[in-house]
C-alpha cells in the first residue's frame, strides 16, 4: 500500500469524530458510534484529482470490470429492501448491497482517472455508472441475473461472495497500489458476505422440503454463469503477468474447494448444468441488464447534474 | 396482514411465545419450531474494558443467525467489538408490579453508603 493509503490523516480527512459520551461512561457504550478509519471512495477521488494516482489503460479497464460487477450486484440486492422474508434479513441484504456499492465506487472512481468524457472533462464514478450504455458495461452475466426467490438470491450470493473473497484476497498483493488498497478494504467485507450466504445455504438446504427444493433450484439457475467468472482473456493475462491483476482461471481450484465444502455439508450436489456462453467482460449481456440500467439510470438521465 | 413475513407464521408469533413464558425462566431452549423465528435480546460491548450493554432485540431462527443479525442491526455504525445474544425467554425479569416490595428497602438506608461515615482521624488515602 502507498503511504497515502496507510496514513489516516490523508485517507479519511477527519479525525476521530466519535459521538455519544466517550471515555468510560458505560451507560453510553452501546450507542457510541464512530465512522472508523478506512479507505473511502472519496479518498481515491481526491488522489485522482490531485494527480497522485493515474492508472494505465489496462488497469483502468480491469478496475472497470470489477467495479461493474459490484455496481450491478448492489443494484440487484438493493431491490430486496422492504421485500426480504424478515426485517432482519432486509437489513442484512441492504448492508451487503452497500458494501458492494462502496467497492463499485472505489473501482469506478479509479477507472475513470484514465478516461475522459466527450467534452474532455475527467470521467467520474457517476459518469461511468449513469451515462454508459448496456454494451459498455463490463460485468459478467452472473451479477445481472434476476433475484428470483430468496433462495435464488442466496445461490447467486453464495457463488459471488466466494469468488470475490478469493479474488480480493489475491488482489491485495497487486503491484498496483490503489487496486491493492481497495481489495484490502473489500476482502474483509466480502468474507462476511461469504459467511452470510453459507449460513443460508445450510439452513435452506436443511430446512423444510420446500426450502430445500428452492435452494436446489436456485443453485441450478445460477450455476450456468459460474464458468464465466474464471475465464482469462488478453487483458487479464497481460496484467497477471505484470503482477497487477489476478488471472481468473487461477481462482477456480480454490472456488471449487470452498463451494464444495459448504455444498457437501448441506448435502447438496454441485449442479450439473450446461454453461451459458457469457461475454459480459466484452459487453455482451443477458436480456436482464438493460432493465437494471433503465431503473438505475433513469433519474440521473432525466435530470442531469441534479443533486439532492 | 403480513405481506412480507413468513407465510407460515403470524408476525406476532414470537412475541406471544415470549409473553407466555414463565417469569422464573427455564433453561435456554432451542426453537424447534422452524416456522417461527424466536426473539433474542442483544448486548453490545463498545470497547475493551467496558461491559456489554443491552442494545435491543431481534428475531432469528437460531443462535448463529441471531449473532449475525445483531451484527447487521446493531453495529452498523462501528458501535461494537463484542456481541452477546440471549433468547428473550431465557431472561428472568423482576416483576414491574412489585416495584415497592422489591426496591423500597434500600431507600433511606444512608448507612449503606460510604459517605455516611466520618473519616477517622489519621487515616490517609480514603
Amino acid at each position: 500500500m502507498s503511504t497515502a493509503h496507510t496514513n489516516p490523516e490523508t485517507t479519511t480527512g477527519h479525525g476521530d469524530i466519535s459521538t455519544g459520551v466517550a471515555g468510560g461512561d458505560s451507560n453510553a457504550s452501546a450507542t457510541r458510534i464512530t465512522p472508523g478509519n478506512a479507505l473511502r471512495p472519496e479518498d481515491i477521488a481526491l488522489e485522482v484529482r490531485t494527480g497522485l494516482v493515474k492508472p494505465s489503460g489496462d488497469i483502468a479497464e480491469y478496475a472497470l470490470r470489477l467495479g461493474d460487477d459490484a455496481l450491478i450486484l448492489a443494484q440487484r440486492l438493493g431491490h430486496w429492501i422492504s421485500r426480504a422474508p424478515e426485517l432482519e434479513e432486509d437489513i442484512a441484504l441492504g448492508n451487503i448491497a452497500l458494501d458492494q456499492l462502496g467497492h463499485a465506487r472505489s473501482f469506478l472512481t479509479y477507472a475513470g482517472a484514465a478516461m475522459t468524457n466527450d467534452d474532455g472533462s475527467a470521467r467520474s464514478e457517476d459518469d461511468l455508472a449513469y451515462f454508459r450504455r448496456e454494451h459498455e458495461f463490463r460485468s459478467v452475466q452472473l451479477f445481472e441475473q434476476p433475484n428470483g426467490d430468496f433462495a435464488a438470491t442466496i445461490a447467486r450470493q453464495f457463488v459471488v461472495s466466494i469468488y470475490q473473497y478469493l479474488l480480493y484476497r489475491r488482489l491485495t498483493e497487486s503491484t498496483d497500489e490503489t487496486l491493492a488498497a481497495i481489495a484490502a478494504k473489500a476482502v474483509k467485507e466480502v468474507d462476511y458476505h461469504r459467511d452470510h450466504s453459507a449460513q443460508w445455504v445450510l439452513r435452506l438446504a436443511g430446512g423444510t422440503e420446500e426450502s430445500r427444493k428452492r435452494m436446489v433450484h436456485g443453485l441450478r439457475t445460477m450455476w450456468p454463469y459460474v464458468g464465466e467468472l474464471f475465464r482469462d482473456d488478453d487483458l487479464t493475462q497481460r496484467l497477471a503477468e505484470a503482477g497487477a491483476a489476478v488471472a481468473p482461471s487461477s481462482l477456480k481450484e480454490d472456488f471449487d474447494r470452498l463451494a464444495g465444502e459448504i455444498l457437501s455439508e448441506a448435502e447438496l450436489e454441485v449442479p450439473d448444468v450446461p454453461a451459458a456462453p457469457g461475454g459480459g467482460r466484452h459487453g455482451k449481456h443477458s436480456e436482464h441488464l438493460g432493465y437494471i440500467l433503465a431503473e438505475m439510470q433513469v433519474l440521473a438521465r432525466e435530470h442531469p447534474g441534479a443533486s439532492w | 396482514m403480513s405481506p412480507h413475513g413468513n407465510p407460515d407464521a403470524p408476525a406476532s408469533a414470537a412475541t406471544e411465545i415470549n409473553r407466555e413464558a414463565p417469569k422464573a425462566s427455564p433453561a435456554p431452549q432451542e426453537h424447534h419450531d422452524r416456522s417461527a423465528w424466536g426473539l433474542w435480546e442483544v448486548f453490545v460491548r463498545s470497547s475493551r474494558g467496558l461491559s456489554h450493554v443491552h442494545a435491543g432485540s431481534l428475531h432469528a431462527p437460531d443462535a448463529a443467525m441471531a449473532l449475525r443479525n445483531a451484527r447487521d442491526l446493531y453495529t452498523r455504525r462501528n458501535e461494537g467489538v463484542s456481541i452477546w445474544v440471549v433468547p428473550a425467554d431465557a431472561i428472568a425479569a423482576s416483576d414491574p408490579d412489585s416495584k415497592g416490595s422489591f426496591f423500597e428497602s434500600p431507600q433511606g438506608k444512608d448507612y449503606r453508603h460510604a459517605t455516611y461515615y466520618t473519616k477517622s482521624e489519621g487515616v490517609k488515602h480514603l
